[in-house]
C-alpha cells in the first residue's frame, strides 16, 4: 500500500496501483493519474469510468466483454480508448478495485 | 414428501446427492437429480490425454455408479427453471416441483463465441482439450507432429481450472523433449491476463517456470478472432500471432438453460452470495460448483470445500435459522509441470497463493509454490480420490485430508 498525491489530494493505492478506497475518487484525480501514463481523458473515457464505478458499486464482476455490451463503447473501441489493457487501466482510473474476474 | 432437486450430476451435483442422502430423513425427503448425460467424465484427466498419459477409458465411468440408492435419477436435458413457481421444466415436457434446489450445471466451452475458431481448421490444426473429443483429436494430431509453432491461447476469463493451460504447455514441453523434437517446436502461451496467473506471487513463480522451459508468454492478449487462411490469432488491439497448431481454452459459459431461465450474468453464471452460496434471486435455491459467479477458481477442489458450507446453510434454511456458515473461496490446485514434478497453490478470496509447506507448517509434505516430485504424486492421487472419495461425498482419509483440507480461515 502507498499514498500518492493527485490533483492536490492524497490517495491510498494498492501495491498494484488500484484505489484502496473508491470514495477518494474524483474526475480531476482520474485525469491526472491518466496523464502520468501519457493518456488524455476525454468525455468518452469518463463515460466508461462512470459506468465501471456504477457497476462496481453493485458488486458486479467486471469484464471487457461486459463493458463491450454496455452500449457505451464496443470492445475494439475500448482498446482504442485505453490501449494495452483496457480493463486494467480503466479500473485504475475509475478508482475501483482490480477486477476480480481474474482468478 | 418434501422435494430436494439437484440440477446437474457432475462433480458438484453428485457430491451433494451423496452428502444429502446421508443426512436427510428418507421418510420426509425425496432427492431427485437430473443430468443430460449418462457418462461421468473425470475432467482433470483430459489434460493428460493429448500426451498419451491417459486414454479415454481412464477418464470415464457411468454416472449411475455414483448415485446412492433411493435418490431418483432423471436423464434429460433441463429446459428451464421457473423459480417464482418452484418448478423446473425438462425437455419433453416433464415438470419437476421442488421445495429446495441446488443448481450444479457447471460451465461449457463455447468455441462459437470466437469468430473463426470453429472454421475449417477446427480439429485439424485447432484443438481444445476441455472436451473429451478435443483431447482425443489432439492426441491423434500430436502422434504425427514433427515440429512448428504451438500456440496455447485462453479466450476469456473466467475459465475453469485456471492452471490447466499452464500445465498443458509444461506437459507439451516435456513430451516434445522426450520425442526428441523440442528444438523444432516453438511454444507460446497467450493469455488475456497480465501474466501467467493473476495473483502476483503465483504469477511470478509460474512465469519464471515457463521462462526456464523456454516457453514464451504473451500477456494482455484478448483474442478477437482466428484467421484460418493466414493461420493467425488476432487480438482486439490488432496484435497477431502465427501458429502451426493452435490449442485453445474456448470461452467458458454457464448452460444456455440458465440464460433461458433469466438467471445468469453475461456469461450465464448465476449471481450467488459468495459466502452463503445462496442464489441472489431465490432464497430456496443454492448454487454449487462452476455454475455460480463467486470470485474464486472454477475447480473440483473448490466445489468440494464449498459443499460443506452449502450443506450447513441448506440445513439452516430448511429449519428457518440464519445462514451462518461462510465460504472463504478456498481453492487448492496441483499444477503438473512435466518430468514427474508438480507445484501446488492454496488460496482463498483474501489470501493469494504464497510459498510455504502444506498442509503442515514447516513440514509439508507438499511444497507450496515449489516444483517438486511429491506434488506430482498429489496430482496422480487426485484421480483415485476423485472417483472413490470426492464424488461419493465421503470424509477424506488421513493423507487426503492433508492435501484437500487444511483451510486457512481468515
Ligand atoms: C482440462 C481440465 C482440467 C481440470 N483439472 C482440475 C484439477 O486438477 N483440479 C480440480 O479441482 N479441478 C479441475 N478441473 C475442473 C473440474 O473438473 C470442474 O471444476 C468440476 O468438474 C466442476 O464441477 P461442476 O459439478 O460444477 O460441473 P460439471 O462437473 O461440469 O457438471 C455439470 C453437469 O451439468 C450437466 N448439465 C449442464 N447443463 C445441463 C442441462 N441444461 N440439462 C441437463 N444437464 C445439464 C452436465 O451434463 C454436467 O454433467 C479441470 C477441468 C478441465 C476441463
Amino acid at each position: 500500500m502507498s499514498e500518492k498525491t493527485f490533483a492536490g489530494k492524497i490517495v491510498n493505492l494498492s501495491d498494484e496501483g488500484y484505489f484502496e478506497d473508491s470514495s477518494q475518487w474524483s474526475r480531476e484525480i482520474a485525469a491526472e493519474m491518466a496523464k502520468e501514463d501519457g493518456l488524455e481523458l476525454t468525455e468518452k473515457h469518463f463515460e466508461v469510468l462512470e459506468y465501471l464505478r456504477k457497476e462496481a458499486a453493485t458488486g458486479a464482476a467486471l469484464s471487457i466483454r461486459k463493458v463491450g455490451k454496455s452500449g457505451i463503447v464496443d470492445i475494439k473501441g475500448l482498446y482504442v480508448l485505453f490501449p494495452g489493457g483496457p480493463l486494467k487501466f480503466s479500473s485504475k482510473y475509475a478508482g475501483i478495485a482490480k477486477p476480480s474476474s481474474c482468478v | 414428501m418434501k422435494k430436494l432437486l439437484i440440477l446437474g450430476a457432475g462433480t458438484a451435483g453428485t457430491m451433494m446427492a451423496n452428502k444429502l442422502h446421508k443426512v436427510f430423513d428418507k421418510e420426509e425427503w425425496q432427492i431427485t437429480i437430473v443430468d443430460q448425460y449418462k457418462t461421468h467424465y473425470y475432467q482433470p484427466g483430459f489434460l493428460f490425454i493429448p500426451f498419451n498419459i491417459y486414454n479415454k477409458q481412464d477418464v470415464i465411468k457411468p454416472k449411475s455408479n455414483f448415485f446412492p440408492p433411493g435418490v431418483k435419477v432423471i436423464y434429460s436435458v433441463i429446459d428451464k427453471i421457473v423459480g417464482e413457481e418452484n418448478k423446473v421444466l425438462l425437455e419433453g415436457g416433464q415438470v419437476l416441483q421442488y421445495d429446495y434446489m441446488i443448481i450444479a450445471t457447471g460451465t461449457e466451452t463455447r468455441p462459437d463465441e470466437t469468430p473463426g475458431l470453429k472454421g475449417k481448421l477446427w480439429y485439424k490444426e485447432i484443438f481444445d482439450f476441455y472436451t473429451i473429443e478435443g483431447a482425443c483429436a489432439l492426441q491423434r494430431y500430436f502422434k504425427n507432429f514433427t515440429g512448428g509453432k504451438l500456440v496455447m491461447v485462453i479466450s476469456e476469463i473466467p475459465y475453469k481450472c485456471p492452471v490447466a493451460p499452464i500445465e498443458f504447455v509444461c506437459l507439451a514441453e516435456a513430451y516434445f523433449t522426450k520425442k526428441g523434437i523440442r528444438d523444432k517446436v516453438d511454444i507460446t502461451y497467450v493469455t488475456p491476463m497480465s501474466g501467467a496467473f493473476t495473483k502476483p506471487v503465483a504469477s511470478k513463480m509460474l512465469g519464471d517456470l515457463l521462462e526456464e522451459k523456454n516457453i514464451h508468454v504473451e500477456s494482455d492478449f484478448y483474442m478477437e478472432r482466428v484467421d484460418n487462411d493466414k493461420k493467425t490469432i488476432v487480438a482486439y488491439d490488432e496484435r497477431e500471432i502465427e501458429f502451426d497448431v493452435l490449442t485453445v481454452v474456448p470461452v467458458n459459459m454457464g448452460s444456455e438453460m440458465i440464460e433461458r431461465s433469466g438467471l445468469g450474468d453475461d456469461l450465464n453464471f448465476i449471481p450467488t452470495d459468495k459466502h452463503t452460496l445462496q442464489s441472489d434471486k431465490f432464497k430456496n435455491v443454492f448454487v454449487l460448483g462452476d455454475a455460480s459467479n463467486i470470485p474464486t477458481s472454477k475447480a473440483g477442489s473448490v466445489a468440494h470445500f464449498a459443499a460443506e458450507i452449502l450443506m450447513d446453510n441448506l440445513m439452516s434454511a430448511i429449519e428457518a435459522r440464519p445462514l451462518l456458515a461462510k465460504f472463504d473461496g478456498h481453492a487448492n490446485c496441483y499444477i503438473e509441470t512435466g518430468y514427474g514434478k508438480g507445484a501446488l497453490i492454496d488460496f482463498n478470496y483474501d489470501t493469494e497463493p504464497l510459498p510455504g509447506t502444506f498442509p503442515l507448517p514447516g513440514i509439508g509434505p507438499f511444497g507450496l509454490l515449489k516444483n517438486t516430485k511429491i506434488n506430482h504424486y498429489g496430482k496422480v492421487m487426485f484421480r483415485w480420490i476423485y472417483w472413490h472419495i470426492l464424488l461419493k461425498g465421503k470424509e477424506m482419509p488421513i493423507e487426503a485430508d492433508m492435501t484437500m483440507a487444511g483451510k486457512k480461515r481468515i
